[in-house]
């Protein structure tokens, strides 16, 4: 039987009827239109699916559609701000050339947001990969990820330096 | 993937969350979802009904006081991670979460996920064994109080009835002079043990008083080291007795091979977890102390 669930993605209400069944992240892509999440490995291993849950990094892939009934979800697509001014994150993926194919990520990017939010102070390598322990990139090898997140660390400070946040959440 | 169809309750007390699951001998319970929700998309498990508790109050309770840690089932285990005063007075908690699965994971499961899943490979059960922690389980009747000792009955296998919903983990202060550690040997990053081992040693003067000495991923249960814990009586932490100690607990034990390793390595691995893990709980012990 389906259940009405009614939750809030990137500050847009979106209700439906879903089955239990239905994990989170076919909701977003397919009831949602959100298509960042990706489904890599399918197996809650490789966090291509990493979503916000009430500001939580979560593996969309490992949680019930239900579950998130009146929770707040961000995705990739909610943290660039609507004049198409890139988030510190993406910003500095690109220019640490962070990527290959991309398919890993949006789901780096939302992974890293916590920890780039609440740095105090310059990232060393190792807060960066424990960080991104739980997200695997097959193209990259991590080198030029772990060097975007602490180039995206010290963009934010300098963007909001009085922010405690450091801006990580234009939108809200 | 997709797990089979089910019903779904999202009861908001423990009372009905126990009316849900009575008589409902297929029903399980969901918490975090991060070791059912994979089952159930490869259908090992295939549940008419899932009675989720994620959105009971009375489970999210994290305190602690002069005597006593209590953690409520849907107590997430970034949570543990993050309370500092917790990680402070049980060293051995912030080793333990800290190695389970991966930050994404940790932000969605459960502390009593983790235990009343009874997986022999899962991190909490030997560290709660070490602790002499107490499991508070609700059904219909009144509240059950299961030391973790006994809670462990086989693979997937715990003292849980299947109308019966974990509420509590009640974890004893530690007295003065007393160390905990635990430490886990894995492939990668998120991987489960090869094997871990959990460590609690209380010192008195110079000598170990009273010890436990518990084992992940070396059996269907975790697996307590007796022999081992009454050689290190009255001993002190030095190479020799670490040594002495390790082998009597590699040697006493009954390892079984599983994907991640065979008996024989495993054998080699609690010899050398075990004599870091104690030295770590002793130089805390020592710390402990000072201040």
């Amino acid at each position: 039987m389906k259940r009405r669930v009614a939750m809030r993605v990137n500050d847009t209400e979106v209700t439906a009827a879903v089955e239990p069944r239905l994990l989170l992240v076919h909701h977003l892509r397919d009831n949602v239109g959100v298509h960042s999440p990706r489904v890599g490995c399918d197996t809650t291993s490789c966090g291509a699916c990493t979503v916000l849950l009430d500001g939580r990094a979560v593996k969309s892939c490992t949680v019930l559609t239900v579950q998130a009934d009146g929770a707040s979800i961000t995705t990739l697509e909610g943290l660039g701000d609507e004049g198409g001014e890139l988030h510190p994150l993406q910003e500095a993926f690109w220019q640490e050339h962070g990527l290959q194919c991309g398919y890993c990520t949006s789901g780096l990017i939302m992974a890293a947001i916590t920890l780039v939010s609440e740095a105090e102070g310059q990232l060393s390598q190792q807060e960066v990969r424990k960080a991104l322990s739980g997200n695997i990139c097959r193209c990259t090898g991590y080198v030029n990820v772990v060097r975007a997140v602490q180039l995206a660390a010290r963009l934010m400070r300098e963007r909001n330096p009085g922010d405690m946040n450091h801006g990580a959440f234009p939108n809200e | 993937m997709f797990p089979s169809a089910f019903n779904y309750e999202a009861p908001t007390s423990i009372a009905e969350a126990v009316g849900l699951l009575t008589g409902h001998e297929d029903a399980r319970v969901l918490a975090g979802g991060q070791s059912l929700i994979p089952l159930m998309k490869l259908r090992f498990a295939q549940p008419s009904l899932i009675v989720d508790v994620g959105r009971i109050p009375e489970l999210r309770n994290l305190e602690m006081n002069e005597g006593m840690l209590r953690i409520g089932a849907t107590v997430r285990e970034a949570e543990i991670e993050n309370a500092p005063d917790v990680c402070r007075a049980f060293p051995i908690l912030r080793d333990t979460v800290c190695v389970i699965a991966d930050p994404l994971v940790r932000n969605m499961a459960t502390i009593g996920g983790n235990l009343a899943h009874g997986d022999a490979e899962n991190d909490h059960p030997a560290t709660m064994i070490a602790l002499d922690a107490t499991i508070a389980v609700r059904g219909a009747g009144s509240e059950r109080l299961i030391p973790a000792g006994q809670f462990f009955r086989g693979l997937y296998e715990t003292a849980l009835d299947p109308a019966e919903i974990l509420t509590e983990i009640r974890i004893p202060a530690l007295p003065r002079g007393c160390g905990t550690s635990y430490i886990k040997l894995h492939r990668q990053a998120g991987d489960f043990a090869i094997a871990a081992v959990a460590v609690r040693v209380t010192i008195d003067g110079d000598v170990v008083r009273d010890s436990r000495i518990v084992y992940t991923a070396v059996a269907a249960t975790p697996q307590r080291a007796v022999a081992a814990e009454n050689a290190l009586r009255g001993q002190r932490l030095d190479t020799e007795v670490l040594a002495m100690v390790a082998e009597t607990a590699a040697g006493a034990l009954d390892i079984h091979d599983d994907p991640r390793g065979t008996a024989g390595y495993k054998r080699r691995v609690l010899r050398a977890i075990t004599g870091r893990a104690l030295r770590l709980a002793g130089r805390r012990a020592a710390e402990q102390e000072l201040r």
